[in-house]
Formats: C-alpha cells, structure tokens, sequence
C-alpha cells in the first residue's frame, strides 16, 4: 500500500465536531499529516496552493484573538479565500438565527464554516443543516478540538509520545471545552489524565470520565510529567464557586515554588489568554519548562492539516456516493 | 320538542375504575347523560359496535398548554381541542403561562369562551398563583376561583419563596382548591437545559440537578404538614421526588402527583445529538429515575398521567440546544405511549392505567368527571387497545411537531370520543 493510500483509508471526515468521536487511529493521522505542514511556515514564501480557490467563513459569535488569527493564516497558507464573520450576540430571540446566518453564507457558495459558538453543540447543529464542511473553533463548554489536537501535538513534539504520560489538567474544568476536548484526545493516545481543581469547578459525574480527580494540587504535583493550566473563565462563572482570586492561586496557582517541587522536565503548558498570577506565575509562564508560545506556533499547522483534511473528508464522500 | 339524541355502545369491555366496573357492558347515552349500563336494548338508539374495544370514561389530562392567548402560531386553544379529542381526552387543564399569563379572572373565561368555542373537549384552566407568575405577590386566587379555575400554578416556574408559597396554600385551601407547583428550585436549577449527570458533562451543556426538583418537592411537603392544603406535584421526574411523595402519602397529607410520558419512557441519553426535541423541563433523567417512576406508577402512588403537551414552532426547535425553548407535544399519541411505557412492560394493567387518566386526575382539581355510571355526564372514549400504527406529528391537529415519538410504533388507538353525548373525534 502507498502512503497516499493509506490517507485516503484514514480519513473520511468533512467535518471536525469535536474529538470525542475519533478513533486514536484518526487523530494521530491528523498529527502526522500537520507535520508534513509544519515545513510551510518555514519557507521564504509561507504558501501552497493546497486550498486555492476554496472559500472557508470564520464565524466567530464568541471574541478571540488566538484561534480566529491561527485558523485565518492556516487558510491563507493552504491558498483559500477568507471571509470574517464576527457576530457579538448569539441572543436568537431576537434577529437572525444560527441556521440562517449560516445558510445565508452558503448561498453565497462557501466550502468550509469555522465556527465558535458560546453554545454547546452548535457545530453538530450547523453540520446537520448546511453541506459545507464544519470546524468547531470552541462550542460552549462542549469541545474545542483544534485546541486539544494542537495540545498533544506540541507533548509529542517534546516528549515523542503520550503513552503512558501523566497529564494534570487544572482549573475551571466544569466550563471548560479544553478539558473536554482534552480529555478525549489525551486518553485516546494513552496518558493517564488526572483532572485537578476544587469540587465547585468539577461537572456533573466527573468520576464516571475516564480520568483521575485530585482537589490537590500539591498532591500530584510531583508524579506530572505535563500540566495544563486551564484559564478561570471570569466570564462563565455563575457565583462564586472559590472564595478569591487570591484563595484559588494559593491552592491552585502555578508557582515557581510548585514547579520546583515537580519533575525537573514537567512540561507546562496553556491555552490562553494567561492571567498572569492567577493561574499562573510570570516566571512559571515565561521559564524553560513552559512550551506556551510553541503552542501557539503549532497552532497553524495543526488547523491547516484540519483545514486540508475536512475538504478531502468531502472528496472521499462524494466519491463513495 | 327537538329529538333528542341516543347512542347504544354495544359490545365493548367496559372500564370505569371509579365503579369497580371492568367487563362486558352496553353504555347507553341518551342527550348529555350517560342513561344506562349493562345488558342495554334501544331500538332508536344509533349503534356502535365496539366489540374488541374498550370503553372508558373520557381522558383527562390536567397538563396542557394551549399558548392562547400569546403564542397562537404555535397553538390555540381550537387547534389544542382538536388534538385533545384525538388522543381520547373529553377535558383538559390550561396551564397560565401564556402571554399574558392567566393571573385573574377575565383570563379565566376567556379560556372558558375560547374552549367552548372549539366545541371540541372541555377545556379548564388553573390561574396563577402569583401576579404575572412572578413568585412574588399572590394573583387574585378567590376571583378566579369564583371564574372557575379549578386550582393554581406559576407552571414554568416553581413558587421560589417559601413564604409566598405558605400563604398561597393557606389561601387556596380556604377556596378549596388545589395548587399545583412545578418542583425546581432555580439556585439549583438556574441556567440548566438538560438534566445534570453523566451526558451534560460530555456535552458540554449546563445540567439541572435532580435536587432542585427535590429540595422544593420536600419544601412543599412540610408547607402541606403546616396548613392540610391540598397540594399537586407537576411532572415528578426524580427517583428522589418518588421517595418524597410515597412519604408525604404514608403521612396522609393531601399531596397528589403527576408523571409525564416522556419521564416514563426517554432518558438523557437521547440528548447525545443535541436534538431540541428532547429538550423539555423538568428534563429527561437517567434510566434508575425512570424505574422509579414506573415503580410508584406499580404502587398506586400516581395520581396522574399528565402530557405537559408543550407545542412550539419548528423553527424555535432549530435553534440551539442551549437557546431551543423547553417542550414536547403529545397530546394525540400519548395514550399509545402510556401504553409502550406501561402496560406492555406489565407495570399496570388497564383498569389501573385509565384510573390515573380519568377519575384520579378529577379527583385532584375536584371535579364531577372520569365515571360512566348513570346520570353521569357521557364523556366517553372508545379504545381500540390492539391497534398498531406509527406515530406521524405531521398528521397533528395540534399546530406543532416538537414531538420526538415521530416514526415510533405503538399499540392503543383512539378509535371515537364523546364529550356530553356527542360524537367529536373519530378514527375514520
């Protein structure tokens, strides 16, 4: 069998919902095709005609800065023609829905929708009423999956592999579609994930994910060969499910003092945006164990192996019909 | 003089809980009035043979909501009627959450002339306890009561404050009639859209915990031991709420409940595509909540089987799961659900199904009905129990398709209903 055979067996997706329904086969195919990516970025001209001609609508109800940039460039570097969508509220009572925005954009002939959503499931919705190809950028605290792919493909970059690693996840994990999305992918490739936080940012029914919990951070510190520092979302918060800002940085912040009581090669990790002393310290942030800003980097190329693969997913279906 | 009127249901297997009656039996109806039971001879009579059929006081589901006034392309109180005598149902009870809600008496006959008018199944009504359903001050209970509805409930919404909810119990219960609560308390219950547990972490989505429906349910019960109001559970949904009601029942209190099909038959799990259909409140439980229910059903513990037939436009239903509006429809198949969800499984047999269908549910918001003998009012369903067909919302009198039971395939059909004598639903 040729490579190219063996890619067009692996992957038959035309969209990208979120990770909880991909086989390991799958998404350690998508790591692998992001590094043939990789090299792009590195050329004097950042480009490939990959894409050429495709339309791919970034419709972000929800603000970023990080993901909506990385997926704008992926695009731009794969060739496709870009169009920003930006839409504050996603209050439907009023004005235009979801399903409309988005048949509204098809009629205007697009290929591919990346869409951020503050609501749970609204990729699978949208995928099931128009024929473009969906890429969920963030749905509620449901998934985030280039987030996570972009994760463990930056762990094997600096460790070779996940199996067998352990991975603290620590912070708001209830409102968190990093976690999630984490959680899948990690798993998947064999760490064992030990979820860490106090109760009040725990979901429903923790104990039943294939995962660890610990309301300890100080407990596990030691045995982490990974940690990712989830950012409080101030924003999703109802209540005040801790004390204070200064109470959960005591008891869940990373500190250099915690740092140095870990592993010597603990890799530290963040999705961003930092709140520099809450979840985490400066120089924790900024030191040689953190791989935050290759994060970021690898970003690109993880979402232009997505990008690249859902327009093949759809070659691969219609060839099948 | 005009003729009046005479229908001879000949053959059939009559049912009527409230009379200990289950056999074979003619039913004579003669204007409005049931004239005659057992062996029955009419000549004059117009004959229906209802050989292989049941035949039952006309259904009552005390939990409707037929959105007029406010919401009428998604319903009215005509086209609610319509799907009303085709599930078999001769009354039903108006939830007040309308727009604006039922919160004094002109509201009250205004349902009252609207029911009428359909002409189709008696239509009641509840006013809400509190003005505008704010939770806040008590709605004129004593006028409406005088209009004629025949309990309270801020439905959509529990009684938040337990003072509110301690006077409008004392109140009610010096009008004698029932109040109603929707058990979930919104500190618990707040932003959820789906029940709280295994699923709603995978999905992302805010859960509401099966507490809230506890704590108010356990309130409640201790507001009843304080004043002997007579008080009704909505749509029990919760293992937890089962235990609260066998207690208060064990007490002696004049605690009733109801439980809704989908409580009976669907769990969380049906949510893993995001399908709004399945959003309803109190939400879809697990699988151990749904025995639970089946078990007090067993136990003679519900009074009820009540839809909470909530109509909404597809359109509505397309939206997000988290924005979707809470709801299901089905008023015209549910008789074939509580058939799927009880009597195959053997968890009751028929007398006891149509008992909590008929004289039981009157029993709660006291009033004359669900009972075939003599001189009682021929409100009267024809079941036949062992006709198969396949639920289509798309053949609904109802205006809306919210109905996740579309393409399932269930025994029990509503073959003709009568309401006071006359004939206002048939099968062909």
């Amino acid at each position: 069998m040729t490579e190219t055979d063996q890619e067009k067996l692996t992957w038959t997706h035309k969209h990208l919902l979120g990770l909880k329904d991909l086989t390991r086969r799958e998404i350690e195919f998508l790591l692998d095709t992001a590094r043939g990516f990789e090299e792009i970025s590195t050329r004097s001209i950042k480009k490939a005609p990959t894409l050429r001609g495709k339309v791919v609508v970034n419709l972000f109800f929800e603000d970023s800065t990080r993901t909506r940039t990385s997926f704008t460039l992926a695009a731009n570097r794969l060739s496709a023609d870009v169009v920003e969508f930006t839409k504050k509220s996603s209050s439907v009572s009023k004005g235009e829905t979801l399903i409309d925005t988005a048949r509204n954009l098809e009629a205007m002939g697009i290929d591919i929708v990346v869409i951020r959503h503050n609501a749970g499931g609204a990729a699978k919705l949208l995928s099931r009423h128009i024929n473009a190809c969906i890429i969920n950028a963030g749905d509620g605290y449901n998934e985030h999956p280039t987030q996570a792919l972009l994760d463990v493909y930056t762990i094997r970059q600096v460790r070779g592999s996940l199996e067998g690693l352990k991975i603290g996840i620590v912070g708001d994990i209830a409102h968190s579609r990093v976690a999630r999305s984490n959680i899948w992918a990690m798993t998947k490739l064999g760490a064992e994930v030990t979820l860490i936080g106090p109760p009040t940012l725990m979901p429903a029914k923790v104990n039943e994910l294939p995962v660890r919990v610990s309301y300890s951070l100080d407990a596990v510190i030691q045995e982490l060969d990974v940690i990712n520092m989830l950012r409080i979302q101030f924003e999703r918060l109802g209540g005040n499910p801790f004390p204070s800002v200064r109470e959960y940085s005591h008891f869940f912040g990373l500190t250099v003092e915690r740092v140095a009581r870990a592993k010597p090669d603990l890799v530290v990790m963040h999705p961003g945006p930092i709140n520099r002393g809450v979840e985490i310290e400066s120089e924790v942030a900024d030191g040689a164990n953190s791989v935050i800003l290759r994060q970021v980097a690898n970003g690109l190329a993880v979402r232009m192996a997505v990008l690249f693969l859902v327009s093949q997913g759809v070659a691969e279906q219609s060839k099948e019909r | 003089m005009p003729m009046v009127e005479k229908t001879l249901i000949k053959n059939g297997r009559l049912i009527d809980p409230a009379n200990k009656v289950d056999g074979k039996a003619d039913v004579l109806i003669v204007g409005d009035k049931i004239a005659s039971v057992g062996v029955v001879d009419a000549p004059d009579a117009q004959v229906i043979d209802a050989a292989g059929k049941l035949v039952v006081p006309g259904l009552i589901d005390l939990h409707v909501h037929f959105r007029e006034p406010g919401d009428e392309e998604e319903e009215t109180i005509a086209s609610g009627s319509a799907a009303a005598v085709a599930g078999g149902y001769t009354s039903v009870v108006c939830m007040p959450n309308t727009d604006p809600p039922i919160d004094e008496a002109t509201g009250v006959e205004f349902i009252h002339r609207m029911g009428r008018q359909a002409r189709k199944t008696f239509v009641y009504v509840m006013g809400a306890v509190t003005k505008n359903r704010q939770g806040v001050e008590l709605s004129e209970m004593g006028l409406m009561a005088q209009a004629g509805a025949v309990g309270y409930t801020d439905d959509g919404d529990g009684v938040q404050d337990a003072a509110v909810m301690l006077r409008a119990l004392k109140y009610a219960g010096m009008l004698d009639r029932v109040v109603a609560q929707h058990c979930q308390d919104q500190s618990l219950g707040g932003r959820g859209v789906m029940n709280a547990g295994y699923n709603s972490t995978i999905l992302g989505l805010p859960g509401i915990d099966p507490l809230a429906e506890e704590m108010m349910l356990w309130r409640d019960v201790q507001l009843v031991r304080k004043t002997g109001s007579r008080y009704h559970a909505q749509h029990i949904s919760t293992a937890g709420g089962v235990k609260i009601i066998r207690e208060a029942k064990q007490m002696g209190l004049p605690v009733t409940c109801e439980v809704s099909p989908h409580h009976l038959l669907l769990t969380d799990d049906a949510i893993v595509e995001y399908d709004t259909n399945y959003k309803v409140n109190p939400p879809l439980r697990t699988r151990a909540d749904v025995e639970a229910l089946r078990q007090a059903i067993r136990e003679g513990l519900v009074d009820a089987l009540a839809t909470d037939h909530a109509p909404h436009l597809q359109s509505e239903k397309e939206l997000e799961f988290l924005t979707a509006p809470f709801g299901i429809a089905s008023l015209e198949c549910a008789l074939g659900l509580y058939v799927k969800a009880l009597i195959e499984p053997r968890v009751v047999d028929w007398p006891a199904l149509i008992s909590m269908l008929t004289y039981r549910p009157a029993r709660v918001i006291d009033v004359p009905k669900g009972t075939l003998g003599p001189g009682d009012r021929a409100d009267v369903t024809i079941i036949d129990p062992g006709a198969e067909y396949v639920i289509d919302a798309d053949a609904f009198f109802s205006k809306s398709r919210n109905c996740p039971y579309h393409g399932w395939r269930v025994k029990g059909r509503v073959e003709k209903t009568f309401v006071a004598g006359e004939l206002r639903f048939s099968a062909d």
